[in-house]
Protein backbone atom coordinates (compact mmCIF):
# COMPACT_ATOMS: atom_id res chain seq x y z
CA UNK A 1 0.00 0.00 0.00
CA UNK A 2 1.75 3.21 -1.17
CA UNK A 3 -0.13 6.42 -1.88
CA UNK A 4 2.26 7.19 -5.08
CA UNK A 5 0.17 5.29 -7.53
CA UNK A 6 -3.04 7.52 -6.04
CA UNK A 7 -0.67 10.51 -6.54
CA UNK A 8 0.57 9.87 -10.09
CA UNK A 9 -2.94 9.13 -11.25
CA UNK A 10 -4.01 12.50 -10.19
CA UNK A 11 -1.29 13.96 -12.09
CA UNK A 12 -2.14 11.74 -14.86
CA UNK A 13 -5.64 12.64 -14.98
CA UNK A 14 -4.83 16.32 -15.01
CA UNK A 15 -2.53 16.22 -18.00
CA UNK A 16 -5.28 14.36 -19.76
CA UNK A 17 -7.64 16.86 -19.68
CA UNK A 18 -7.03 18.71 -22.17
CA UNK A 19 -9.91 21.66 -21.63
CA UNK A 20 -8.13 22.56 -18.19
CA UNK A 21 -4.77 22.38 -20.39
CA UNK A 22 -5.96 24.77 -22.94
CA UNK A 23 -7.09 27.64 -20.28
CA UNK A 24 -4.40 27.38 -18.15
CA UNK A 25 -1.40 27.15 -20.54
CA UNK A 26 -2.50 28.61 -23.74
CA UNK A 27 -4.49 31.63 -22.97
CA UNK A 28 -2.48 33.63 -20.86
CA UNK A 29 0.45 32.53 -23.71
CA UNK A 30 -1.42 33.66 -26.52
CA UNK A 31 -2.60 36.79 -24.57
CA UNK A 32 1.28 37.70 -23.77
CA UNK A 33 2.26 37.02 -27.47
CA UNK A 34 -0.31 38.96 -28.65
CA UNK A 35 -0.03 41.79 -26.40
CA UNK A 36 3.99 42.07 -25.85
CA UNK A 37 4.85 40.50 -28.73
CA UNK A 38 3.43 43.57 -30.62
CA UNK A 39 5.29 46.01 -28.61
CA UNK A 40 8.38 44.34 -27.75
CA UNK A 41 10.27 47.91 -27.49
CA UNK A 42 7.62 49.79 -25.18
CA UNK A 43 7.87 50.52 -21.37
CA UNK A 44 5.39 50.26 -18.43
CA UNK A 45 6.52 51.90 -15.46
CA UNK A 46 9.72 52.07 -16.48
CA UNK A 47 10.11 48.31 -17.55
CA UNK A 48 10.23 46.84 -20.77
CA UNK A 49 6.47 45.65 -21.49
CA UNK A 50 7.59 41.87 -22.18
CA UNK A 51 9.44 41.72 -18.39
CA UNK A 52 6.64 43.45 -17.35
CA UNK A 53 3.43 41.41 -18.88
CA UNK A 54 5.60 38.19 -18.50
CA UNK A 55 5.33 39.02 -14.35
CA UNK A 56 1.39 39.87 -14.79
CA UNK A 57 0.88 36.88 -16.78
CA UNK A 58 2.76 33.95 -15.10
CA UNK A 59 1.16 35.12 -12.49
CA UNK A 60 -2.77 34.81 -13.97
CA UNK A 61 -1.81 31.54 -15.69
CA UNK A 62 -0.19 29.56 -12.00
CA UNK A 63 -3.66 31.16 -10.59
CA UNK A 64 -5.74 28.98 -13.10
CA UNK A 65 -3.75 26.15 -12.56
CA UNK A 66 -4.08 25.76 -8.59
CA UNK A 67 -8.02 26.88 -8.75
CA UNK A 68 -8.70 25.04 -11.20
CA UNK A 69 -7.44 21.59 -9.18
CA UNK A 70 -9.13 21.89 -6.42
CA UNK A 71 -12.45 22.97 -8.28
CA UNK A 72 -12.55 19.46 -9.89
CA UNK A 73 -13.15 18.55 -6.84
CA UNK A 74 -16.89 19.35 -7.60
CA UNK A 75 -16.72 17.16 -10.56
CA UNK A 76 -16.06 13.97 -8.62
CA UNK A 77 -18.50 14.77 -5.84
CA UNK A 78 -21.15 14.86 -8.49
CA UNK A 79 -19.46 11.52 -9.86
CA UNK A 80 -19.84 10.01 -6.72
CA UNK A 81 -16.43 9.37 -6.82
CA UNK A 82 -16.03 11.10 -3.38
CA UNK A 83 -18.43 8.70 -1.99
CA UNK A 84 -16.64 5.98 -3.44
CA UNK A 85 -13.07 7.14 -2.15
CA UNK A 86 -14.79 7.22 0.78
CA UNK A 87 -14.75 3.37 1.63
CA UNK A 88 -11.35 2.71 0.51
CA UNK A 89 -8.41 3.50 3.14
CA UNK A 90 -7.36 6.54 1.49
CA UNK A 91 -7.20 9.12 3.95
CA UNK A 92 -8.60 12.79 3.21
CA UNK A 93 -5.41 14.12 3.76
CA UNK A 94 -3.79 12.19 0.63
CA UNK A 95 -6.84 13.19 -1.00
CA UNK A 96 -6.03 16.73 -0.90
CA UNK A 97 -2.44 16.34 -1.11
CA UNK A 98 -2.87 14.71 -4.61
CA UNK A 99 -5.04 18.02 -5.73
CA UNK A 100 -2.68 19.99 -4.32
CA UNK A 101 0.43 18.51 -5.58
CA UNK A 102 -1.10 18.20 -9.46
CA UNK A 103 -2.60 21.84 -8.88
CA UNK A 104 1.31 22.53 -8.76
CA UNK A 105 2.49 20.97 -11.20
CA UNK A 106 0.47 21.89 -13.93
CA UNK A 107 1.18 25.91 -12.29
CA UNK A 108 5.20 24.93 -13.12
CA UNK A 109 4.53 24.01 -16.62
CA UNK A 110 2.64 27.21 -17.01
CA UNK A 111 5.62 29.01 -15.25
CA UNK A 112 8.39 27.70 -17.15
CA UNK A 113 6.47 28.09 -20.37
CA UNK A 114 5.96 31.50 -19.38
CA UNK A 115 9.64 32.37 -19.17
CA UNK A 116 10.58 30.74 -21.82
CA UNK A 117 7.94 32.86 -23.96
CA UNK A 118 9.36 36.00 -21.75
CA UNK A 119 13.40 34.99 -22.65
CA UNK A 120 11.99 34.65 -26.33
CA UNK A 121 10.81 38.34 -26.71
CA UNK A 122 13.83 39.24 -24.69
CA UNK A 123 13.34 38.99 -21.12
CA UNK A 124 16.97 38.59 -19.44
CA UNK A 125 17.18 37.87 -15.75
CA UNK A 126 20.28 36.41 -13.48
CA UNK A 127 19.72 32.82 -12.30
CA UNK A 128 19.04 34.06 -8.71
CA UNK A 129 16.06 36.04 -9.64
CA UNK A 130 14.49 33.69 -11.80
CA UNK A 131 14.60 31.48 -8.67
CA UNK A 132 13.49 33.31 -6.10
CA UNK A 133 10.50 34.79 -8.50
CA UNK A 134 9.98 31.09 -8.67
CA UNK A 135 9.59 30.37 -4.99
CA UNK A 136 7.63 33.44 -4.10
CA UNK A 137 5.60 32.71 -6.83
CA UNK A 138 5.04 28.63 -5.17
CA UNK A 139 4.51 30.51 -1.81
CA UNK A 140 1.66 33.44 -3.11
CA UNK A 141 0.01 30.57 -5.09
CA UNK A 142 -1.53 28.63 -1.29
CA UNK A 143 -4.19 31.22 -1.06
CA UNK A 144 -5.69 30.36 -3.99
CA UNK A 145 -4.80 26.18 -4.15
CA UNK A 146 -7.49 26.29 -1.16
CA UNK A 147 -9.91 28.72 -2.62
CA UNK A 148 -9.72 26.03 -5.43
CA UNK A 149 -10.85 23.06 -3.14
CA UNK A 150 -13.52 25.61 -1.23
CA UNK A 151 -14.79 25.98 -4.95
CA UNK A 152 -14.72 22.51 -5.22
CA UNK A 153 -16.97 21.62 -2.76
CA UNK A 154 -19.23 24.36 -2.92
CA UNK A 155 -20.17 24.82 -6.68
CA UNK A 156 -21.48 22.79 -8.88
CA UNK A 157 -19.72 21.53 -11.93
CA UNK A 158 -22.49 23.50 -14.30
CA UNK A 159 -21.12 26.86 -12.88
CA UNK A 160 -17.31 25.81 -12.09
CA UNK A 161 -16.22 27.30 -15.52
CA UNK A 162 -18.27 30.91 -15.21
CA UNK A 163 -17.06 31.03 -11.36
CA UNK A 164 -12.76 30.18 -12.39
CA UNK A 165 -12.77 32.26 -15.41
CA UNK A 166 -14.99 35.11 -13.77
CA UNK A 167 -12.53 35.34 -10.49
CA UNK A 168 -9.59 34.69 -11.89
CA UNK A 169 -10.14 37.12 -13.93
CA UNK A 170 -11.29 39.98 -11.28
CA UNK A 171 -8.42 38.72 -9.41
CA UNK A 172 -6.13 39.43 -12.31
CA UNK A 173 -7.62 43.14 -13.31
CA UNK A 174 -7.03 43.84 -9.34
CA UNK A 175 -3.81 42.42 -9.19
CA UNK A 176 -2.16 44.39 -12.57
CA UNK A 177 -1.84 41.28 -13.71
CA UNK A 178 -2.53 43.15 -17.27
CA UNK A 179 -1.51 46.71 -16.94
CA UNK A 180 -0.56 49.32 -14.70
CA UNK A 181 -3.47 49.81 -11.61
CA UNK A 182 -5.19 53.08 -11.02
CA UNK A 183 -2.75 55.34 -8.48
CA UNK A 184 -6.29 56.40 -6.73
CA UNK A 185 -5.12 56.11 -2.70
CA UNK A 186 -7.87 54.07 -1.28
CA UNK A 187 -8.00 51.97 -4.62
CA UNK A 188 -4.06 51.13 -4.14
CA UNK A 189 -4.52 50.57 0.04
CA UNK A 190 -7.66 48.01 -1.12
CA UNK A 191 -5.79 45.99 -3.79
CA UNK A 192 -2.96 45.55 -1.60
CA UNK A 193 -5.41 43.39 0.63
CA UNK A 194 -6.30 41.13 -2.08
CA UNK A 195 -3.57 37.96 -2.59
CA UNK A 196 -3.47 37.91 -6.43
CA UNK A 197 -1.42 41.67 -5.95
CA UNK A 198 1.00 39.93 -4.27
CA UNK A 199 1.21 37.42 -6.68
CA UNK A 200 2.05 39.88 -9.49
CA UNK A 201 4.20 41.58 -7.33
CA UNK A 202 6.28 38.10 -6.58
CA UNK A 203 7.78 38.90 -9.97
CA UNK A 204 8.00 42.23 -10.15
CA UNK A 205 9.77 43.18 -6.65
CA UNK A 206 12.54 40.69 -8.23
CA UNK A 207 12.35 41.27 -11.96
CA UNK A 208 12.40 45.30 -10.89
CA UNK A 209 15.55 45.12 -8.98
CA UNK A 210 13.80 45.19 -5.27
CA UNK A 211 15.08 42.35 -3.72
CA UNK A 212 12.47 40.72 -1.43
CA UNK A 213 8.47 41.97 -0.89
CA UNK A 214 7.73 43.62 1.87
CA UNK A 215 6.54 42.05 5.38
CA UNK A 216 2.76 43.31 4.29
CA UNK A 217 2.60 40.73 1.78
CA UNK A 218 3.52 37.61 3.41
CA UNK A 219 1.15 38.97 6.07
CA UNK A 220 -1.65 38.98 3.77
CA UNK A 221 -1.31 35.68 2.16
CA UNK A 222 -0.54 34.24 5.54
CA UNK A 223 -3.86 35.76 6.67
CA UNK A 224 -5.61 34.47 3.54
CA UNK A 225 -4.15 31.35 3.16
CA UNK A 226 -5.54 30.67 7.16
CA UNK A 227 -8.72 32.10 6.09
CA UNK A 228 -9.49 29.97 3.27
CA UNK A 229 -8.07 26.89 4.55
CA UNK A 230 -10.36 27.21 8.09
CA UNK A 231 -13.35 27.84 5.40
CA UNK A 232 -12.33 24.95 3.31
CA UNK A 233 -12.49 22.48 6.17
CA UNK A 234 -15.66 23.77 7.77
CA UNK A 235 -17.25 23.11 4.01
CA UNK A 236 -15.27 19.38 4.00
CA UNK A 237 -17.17 18.63 6.95
CA UNK A 238 -20.41 19.99 6.05
CA UNK A 239 -20.49 18.26 2.95
CA UNK A 240 -19.63 15.16 4.14
CA UNK A 241 -21.96 14.94 7.01
CA UNK A 242 -25.10 15.53 5.34
CA UNK A 243 -24.65 12.08 3.26
CA UNK B 1 -4.99 -16.72 11.51
CA UNK B 2 -5.63 -18.60 14.38
CA UNK B 3 -4.38 -17.79 17.50
CA UNK B 4 -3.85 -14.45 16.39
CA UNK B 5 -4.32 -11.29 18.77
CA UNK B 6 -7.63 -10.60 16.93
CA UNK B 7 -9.04 -13.65 16.74
CA UNK B 8 -11.94 -13.15 19.08
CA UNK B 9 -12.63 -9.79 17.06
CA UNK B 10 -12.95 -11.74 13.66
CA UNK B 11 -15.51 -14.24 15.19
CA UNK B 12 -17.21 -10.90 15.78
CA UNK B 13 -18.62 -10.25 12.32
CA UNK B 14 -20.27 -7.36 11.83
CA UNK B 15 -23.23 -6.19 14.83
CA UNK B 16 -25.61 -3.51 14.25
CA UNK B 17 -27.04 -2.56 17.71
CA UNK B 18 -30.28 -0.43 17.85
CA UNK B 19 -29.40 1.15 14.53
CA UNK B 20 -31.64 4.90 13.91
CA UNK B 21 -31.25 7.35 11.73
CA UNK B 22 -33.84 9.67 10.00
CA UNK B 23 -33.11 12.31 7.10
CA UNK B 24 -35.38 15.45 8.40
CA UNK B 25 -38.83 13.88 8.88
CA UNK B 26 -38.37 10.60 7.38
CA UNK B 27 -37.34 7.52 9.29
CA UNK B 28 -35.29 5.53 7.42
CA UNK B 29 -34.13 3.30 9.82
CA UNK B 30 -36.01 2.48 13.03
CA UNK B 31 -34.19 0.43 15.54
CA UNK B 32 -32.71 -2.36 13.87
CA UNK B 33 -30.46 -5.14 15.36
CA UNK B 34 -28.77 -7.98 13.17
CA UNK B 35 -25.66 -9.99 14.23
CA UNK B 36 -23.40 -11.39 11.10
CA UNK B 37 -21.22 -14.20 11.64
CA UNK B 38 -17.41 -13.99 9.62
CA UNK B 39 -17.68 -16.06 6.16
CA UNK B 40 -21.86 -15.38 6.09
CA UNK B 41 -23.71 -14.17 3.12
CA UNK B 42 -26.58 -12.27 4.25
CA UNK B 43 -29.08 -10.61 1.59
CA UNK B 44 -30.47 -7.56 3.25
CA UNK B 45 -34.45 -7.77 1.16
CA UNK B 46 -36.85 -5.39 1.02
CA UNK B 47 -38.56 -2.78 -1.39
CA UNK B 48 -37.79 0.56 -2.20
CA UNK B 49 -37.91 2.59 0.67
CA UNK B 50 -37.20 -0.20 3.33
CA UNK B 51 -33.80 1.29 4.52
CA UNK B 52 -31.61 -0.94 3.02
CA UNK B 53 -29.08 1.52 1.72
CA UNK B 54 -28.81 4.02 4.88
CA UNK B 55 -28.12 0.88 6.66
CA UNK B 56 -25.52 -0.13 4.41
CA UNK B 57 -24.23 3.50 4.38
CA UNK B 58 -23.93 2.82 8.05
CA UNK B 59 -22.00 -0.12 8.14
CA UNK B 60 -19.82 2.05 5.65
CA UNK B 61 -19.19 4.77 7.84
CA UNK B 62 -21.22 7.12 4.93
CA UNK B 63 -23.81 7.67 7.31
CA UNK B 64 -23.78 8.00 11.38
CA UNK B 65 -26.75 6.48 13.25
CA UNK B 66 -28.26 8.57 15.08
CA UNK B 67 -29.01 6.29 17.75
CA UNK B 68 -27.17 2.68 18.44
CA UNK B 69 -23.83 1.19 16.79
CA UNK B 70 -21.98 -0.42 14.20
CA UNK B 71 -19.16 -2.45 14.34
CA UNK B 72 -17.19 -4.04 11.95
CA UNK B 73 -14.85 -7.01 13.23
CA UNK B 74 -14.81 -5.40 16.43
CA UNK B 75 -13.73 -1.97 15.04
CA UNK B 76 -15.84 1.48 13.72
CA UNK B 77 -16.76 1.21 10.50
CA UNK B 78 -14.31 4.54 9.86
CA UNK B 79 -11.25 2.22 11.66
CA UNK B 80 -12.32 -0.90 9.77
CA UNK B 81 -12.55 1.04 6.07
CA UNK B 82 -9.35 2.79 7.17
CA UNK B 83 -6.93 -0.46 7.51
CA UNK B 84 -8.74 -1.74 4.59
CA UNK B 85 -10.62 -4.70 5.35
CA UNK B 86 -14.30 -3.61 3.82
CA UNK B 87 -14.43 -2.90 0.43
CA UNK B 88 -17.48 -1.97 -0.90
CA UNK B 89 -20.00 -1.22 -4.55
CA UNK B 90 -22.49 1.84 -3.79
CA UNK B 91 -25.58 1.76 -5.23
CA UNK B 92 -25.01 5.17 -7.43
CA UNK B 93 -21.76 6.39 -8.74
CA UNK B 94 -20.11 7.02 -11.29
CA UNK B 95 -16.12 6.11 -12.35
CA UNK B 96 -13.70 8.98 -12.24
CA UNK B 97 -12.34 10.53 -15.40
CA UNK B 98 -9.44 10.40 -17.83
CA UNK B 99 -8.48 6.95 -16.57
CA UNK B 100 -8.53 4.11 -18.40
CA UNK B 101 -10.31 1.25 -16.71
CA UNK B 102 -7.33 -0.67 -16.02
CA UNK B 103 -5.92 2.21 -14.54
CA UNK B 104 -8.84 2.79 -12.56
CA UNK B 105 -8.85 -0.49 -10.62
CA UNK B 106 -4.97 -0.06 -10.68
CA UNK B 107 -5.07 3.23 -8.64
CA UNK B 108 -8.12 1.51 -6.51
CA UNK B 109 -6.25 -1.64 -5.60
CA UNK B 110 -3.01 0.50 -4.46
CA UNK B 111 -5.13 1.82 -1.94
CA UNK B 112 -5.74 -1.45 -0.30
CA UNK B 113 -2.88 -3.62 2.32
CA UNK B 114 -3.59 -6.68 0.46
CA UNK B 115 -4.72 -6.97 -2.97
CA UNK B 116 -5.73 -8.68 -5.90
CA UNK B 117 -3.74 -9.14 -9.13
CA UNK B 118 -5.85 -6.59 -10.92
CA UNK B 119 -5.63 -8.87 -14.07
CA UNK B 120 -7.42 -11.41 -12.47
CA UNK B 121 -9.86 -9.45 -11.16
CA UNK B 122 -10.70 -8.07 -14.32
CA UNK B 123 -11.23 -11.42 -16.08
CA UNK B 124 -13.34 -12.27 -12.69
CA UNK B 125 -15.68 -9.13 -14.20
CA UNK B 126 -15.74 -9.88 -17.26
CA UNK B 127 -13.84 -6.62 -17.60
CA UNK B 128 -10.86 -7.68 -19.26
CA UNK B 129 -12.09 -6.73 -22.96
CA UNK B 130 -12.46 -3.30 -22.20
CA UNK B 131 -9.88 -2.92 -19.95
CA UNK B 132 -8.01 0.16 -21.95
CA UNK B 133 -11.19 1.80 -22.51
CA UNK B 134 -11.55 4.82 -21.41
CA UNK B 135 -14.20 4.95 -18.29
CA UNK B 136 -16.12 7.29 -19.58
CA UNK B 137 -16.66 4.95 -22.88
CA UNK B 138 -18.34 2.55 -21.20
CA UNK B 139 -21.93 1.14 -21.43
CA UNK B 140 -24.00 0.88 -18.49
CA UNK B 141 -23.77 -2.56 -17.73
CA UNK B 142 -20.09 -2.44 -18.46
CA UNK B 143 -19.36 0.24 -15.75
CA UNK B 144 -21.06 -1.74 -12.85
CA UNK B 145 -18.97 -4.47 -13.83
CA UNK B 146 -15.89 -1.72 -13.38
CA UNK B 147 -17.53 -0.87 -9.87
CA UNK B 148 -17.80 -4.44 -8.99
CA UNK B 149 -14.09 -4.96 -9.72
CA UNK B 150 -13.08 -1.90 -7.67
CA UNK B 151 -14.95 -3.44 -4.77
CA UNK B 152 -13.50 -7.16 -5.29
CA UNK B 153 -10.04 -5.60 -5.92
CA UNK B 154 -9.49 -4.44 -2.37
CA UNK B 155 -9.72 -8.34 -1.48
CA UNK B 156 -11.62 -7.32 1.99
CA UNK B 157 -13.12 -9.24 4.69
CA UNK B 158 -16.09 -7.75 4.27
CA UNK B 159 -17.70 -6.85 1.03
CA UNK B 160 -20.58 -5.10 1.12
CA UNK B 161 -22.96 -4.28 -2.10
CA UNK B 162 -25.87 -2.09 -2.15
CA UNK B 163 -28.27 -3.35 -5.18
CA UNK B 164 -25.05 -4.65 -7.18
CA UNK B 165 -27.11 -5.94 -10.09
CA UNK B 166 -29.85 -3.42 -10.19
CA UNK B 167 -28.11 -2.02 -13.58
CA UNK B 168 -27.10 -5.35 -15.29
CA UNK B 169 -28.11 -7.76 -17.97
CA UNK B 170 -29.08 -10.94 -17.68
CA UNK B 171 -25.92 -12.54 -19.16
CA UNK B 172 -23.87 -9.96 -17.06
CA UNK B 173 -25.89 -11.06 -14.18
CA UNK B 174 -24.79 -14.68 -14.18
CA UNK B 175 -21.16 -13.12 -14.84
CA UNK B 176 -21.58 -11.06 -11.66
CA UNK B 177 -23.11 -13.77 -9.33
CA UNK B 178 -20.84 -16.69 -10.48
CA UNK B 179 -18.11 -14.36 -9.73
CA UNK B 180 -19.49 -13.67 -6.34
CA UNK B 181 -19.30 -17.71 -5.60
CA UNK B 182 -15.88 -17.74 -6.07
CA UNK B 183 -15.60 -14.79 -3.69
CA UNK B 184 -17.73 -16.39 -0.78
CA UNK B 185 -15.71 -19.66 -1.18
CA UNK B 186 -12.77 -17.54 -0.34
CA UNK B 187 -14.75 -17.12 3.34
CA UNK B 188 -14.92 -13.57 3.03
CA UNK B 189 -18.63 -11.69 4.90
CA UNK B 190 -20.88 -10.90 2.12
CA UNK B 191 -23.50 -8.65 3.08
CA UNK B 192 -25.93 -7.76 -0.17
CA UNK B 193 -29.07 -5.42 -0.71
CA UNK B 194 -31.50 -6.23 -3.30
CA UNK B 195 -35.08 -6.45 -4.16
CA UNK B 196 -34.95 -9.97 -5.76
CA UNK B 197 -36.22 -12.41 -3.64
CA UNK B 198 -34.85 -14.86 -6.16
CA UNK B 199 -31.65 -13.56 -5.73
CA UNK B 200 -31.89 -13.16 -2.16
CA UNK B 201 -33.00 -17.27 -2.24
CA UNK B 202 -29.96 -18.19 -4.78
CA UNK B 203 -26.91 -16.73 -3.41
CA UNK B 204 -27.49 -15.87 0.58
CA UNK B 205 -27.12 -18.06 3.12
CA UNK B 206 -29.35 -15.97 5.14
CA UNK B 207 -31.96 -13.10 4.18
CA UNK B 208 -32.82 -10.40 6.28
CA UNK B 209 -35.99 -9.06 5.54
CA UNK B 210 -36.46 -5.07 5.51
CA UNK B 211 -39.86 -2.71 5.30
CA UNK B 212 -39.92 0.36 6.46
CA UNK B 213 -36.90 0.85 8.48
CA UNK B 214 -37.93 -2.19 10.68
CA UNK B 215 -36.47 -6.01 10.40
CA UNK B 216 -39.49 -8.16 9.85
CA UNK B 217 -37.60 -11.30 9.82
CA UNK B 218 -34.54 -12.87 9.85
CA UNK B 219 -33.51 -16.44 8.92
CA UNK B 220 -32.57 -18.87 6.76
CA UNK B 221 -33.33 -18.43 2.94
CA UNK B 222 -35.73 -20.72 2.43
CA UNK B 223 -37.65 -20.25 6.07
CA UNK B 224 -38.03 -16.65 4.42
CA UNK B 225 -38.99 -16.85 0.89
CA UNK B 226 -41.83 -19.70 2.30
CA UNK B 227 -42.92 -16.56 4.59
CA UNK B 228 -42.94 -14.17 1.61
CA UNK B 229 -42.68 -16.32 -1.79
CA UNK B 230 -46.64 -16.94 -1.77
CA UNK B 231 -49.05 -16.66 -5.13
CA UNK B 232 -51.93 -15.22 -5.58
CA UNK B 233 -55.33 -17.34 -7.91
CA UNK B 234 -57.69 -14.68 -9.42
CA UNK B 235 -60.80 -15.94 -10.63
CA UNK B 236 -64.70 -15.12 -12.16
CA UNK B 237 -66.94 -16.90 -9.77
CA UNK B 238 -69.83 -15.43 -9.26
CA UNK B 239 -71.48 -15.99 -5.90
CA UNK B 240 -69.00 -18.20 -3.95
CA UNK B 241 -68.99 -17.45 0.00
CA UNK B 242 -65.48 -16.01 0.87
CA UNK B 243 -65.79 -18.49 3.93
CA UNK B 244 -65.98 -21.39 1.80
CA UNK B 245 -63.17 -20.26 -0.31
CA UNK B 246 -61.22 -19.33 2.56
CA UNK B 247 -61.50 -23.11 4.07
CA UNK B 248 -60.11 -24.71 0.90
CA UNK B 249 -56.43 -26.38 1.38
CA UNK B 250 -53.23 -23.74 0.36
CA UNK B 251 -55.62 -20.53 0.88
CA UNK B 252 -54.63 -18.09 3.54
CA UNK B 253 -56.84 -15.38 2.46
CA UNK B 254 -60.04 -14.12 -0.03
CA UNK B 255 -60.87 -11.38 -1.17
CA UNK B 256 -64.06 -10.13 -3.88
CA UNK B 257 -63.23 -8.36 -6.90
CA UNK B 258 -66.59 -7.71 -8.28
CA UNK B 259 -67.58 -11.08 -10.23
CA UNK B 260 -63.81 -12.23 -9.30
CA UNK B 261 -62.21 -13.41 -6.14
CA UNK B 262 -58.72 -13.25 -5.48
CA UNK B 263 -56.73 -16.27 -3.36
CA UNK B 264 -53.69 -15.64 -1.15
CA UNK B 265 -52.01 -18.85 -1.33
CA UNK B 266 -49.18 -20.96 0.55
CA UNK B 267 -49.65 -23.88 -1.96
CA UNK B 268 -51.00 -22.19 -5.11
CA UNK B 269 -50.78 -25.99 -7.11
CA UNK B 270 -53.35 -27.76 -4.21
CA UNK B 271 -55.37 -24.62 -3.97
CA UNK B 272 -55.77 -24.89 -7.29
CA UNK B 273 -57.03 -28.35 -7.67
CA UNK B 274 -58.82 -27.61 -4.74
CA UNK B 275 -60.88 -25.02 -5.80
CA UNK B 276 -61.67 -26.47 -9.60
CA UNK B 277 -62.87 -29.82 -7.50
CA UNK B 278 -65.21 -27.29 -5.42
CA UNK B 279 -66.43 -24.77 -8.21
CA UNK B 280 -65.90 -26.18 -11.51
CA UNK B 281 -67.52 -23.46 -12.89
CA UNK B 282 -64.45 -20.69 -11.59
CA UNK B 283 -63.18 -19.44 -15.29
CA UNK B 284 -60.76 -16.85 -16.43
CA UNK B 285 -58.13 -18.28 -13.81
CA UNK B 286 -54.98 -16.66 -13.38
CA UNK B 287 -52.36 -17.83 -11.39
CA UNK B 288 -49.46 -15.06 -10.07
CA UNK B 289 -46.54 -14.94 -8.23
CA UNK B 290 -47.37 -12.52 -5.44
CA UNK B 291 -45.11 -9.59 -5.72
CA UNK B 292 -42.63 -8.81 -3.34
CA UNK B 293 -44.36 -5.38 -2.53
CA UNK B 294 -47.30 -7.63 -2.01
CA UNK B 295 -45.70 -9.69 0.83
CA UNK B 296 -44.24 -6.88 2.55
CA UNK B 297 -47.70 -4.94 2.70
CA UNK B 298 -49.05 -8.00 4.12
CA UNK B 299 -46.35 -8.55 6.55
CA UNK B 300 -46.03 -5.17 7.63
CA UNK B 301 -49.83 -4.29 7.18
CA UNK B 302 -50.01 -2.18 10.47
CA UNK B 303 -47.61 0.25 9.27
CA UNK B 304 -49.59 1.25 6.31
CA UNK B 305 -50.01 4.59 7.10
CA UNK B 306 -46.29 5.74 7.69
CA UNK B 307 -44.94 7.17 4.80
CA UNK B 308 -41.68 5.21 2.94
CA UNK B 309 -38.19 6.41 2.66
CA UNK B 310 -36.59 5.79 -0.90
Amino acid sequence: MSYATYLRCEVVRTFRNRRFFVFSLAFPLIIYFAIAGANRHATVEEVGLPLYLMTGMVAFGAMIAVISSGARIATERQLGWTRQLRITPLRTSTYFAAKVLSGYLMALVTIVLMYVAGSTLGVRLDARQWAIMTLLLIVGLVPFTLLGILAGHLLKPDSLGPAVGGVTTLFALLSGAWGPLSQGRYFVDVVKCVPSYWLVQSGRVVAFGGGWPPAEAWIVIAVWGVALARLAVVVYRRDTARV
Amino acid sequence: MTGSPDDSMQREGVVLAGLRKSYGPVEAVRGIDVTISPGETVALLGPNGAGKSTTIDMMLGLARPDAGKVTVFGLSPAEAVGSGKVGGMLQTGSLLEYLSVRELVEVVASLYPNPLIVGDVLEATGAQGFAAQRTTNLSGGQTQRVRFALALVANPDLLVLDEPTAALDVEARRDFWSAMRSIAKLGKTVVFATHYLEEADAYADRIVLMARGRIIADGPATEIKAKVGGRTIRATLPGASLDALDALVGVTSTERRGEAVVLTCTDSDTALRALLAAYPAARDIEVLGAGLEEAFLRLVGEDNAEVPYR
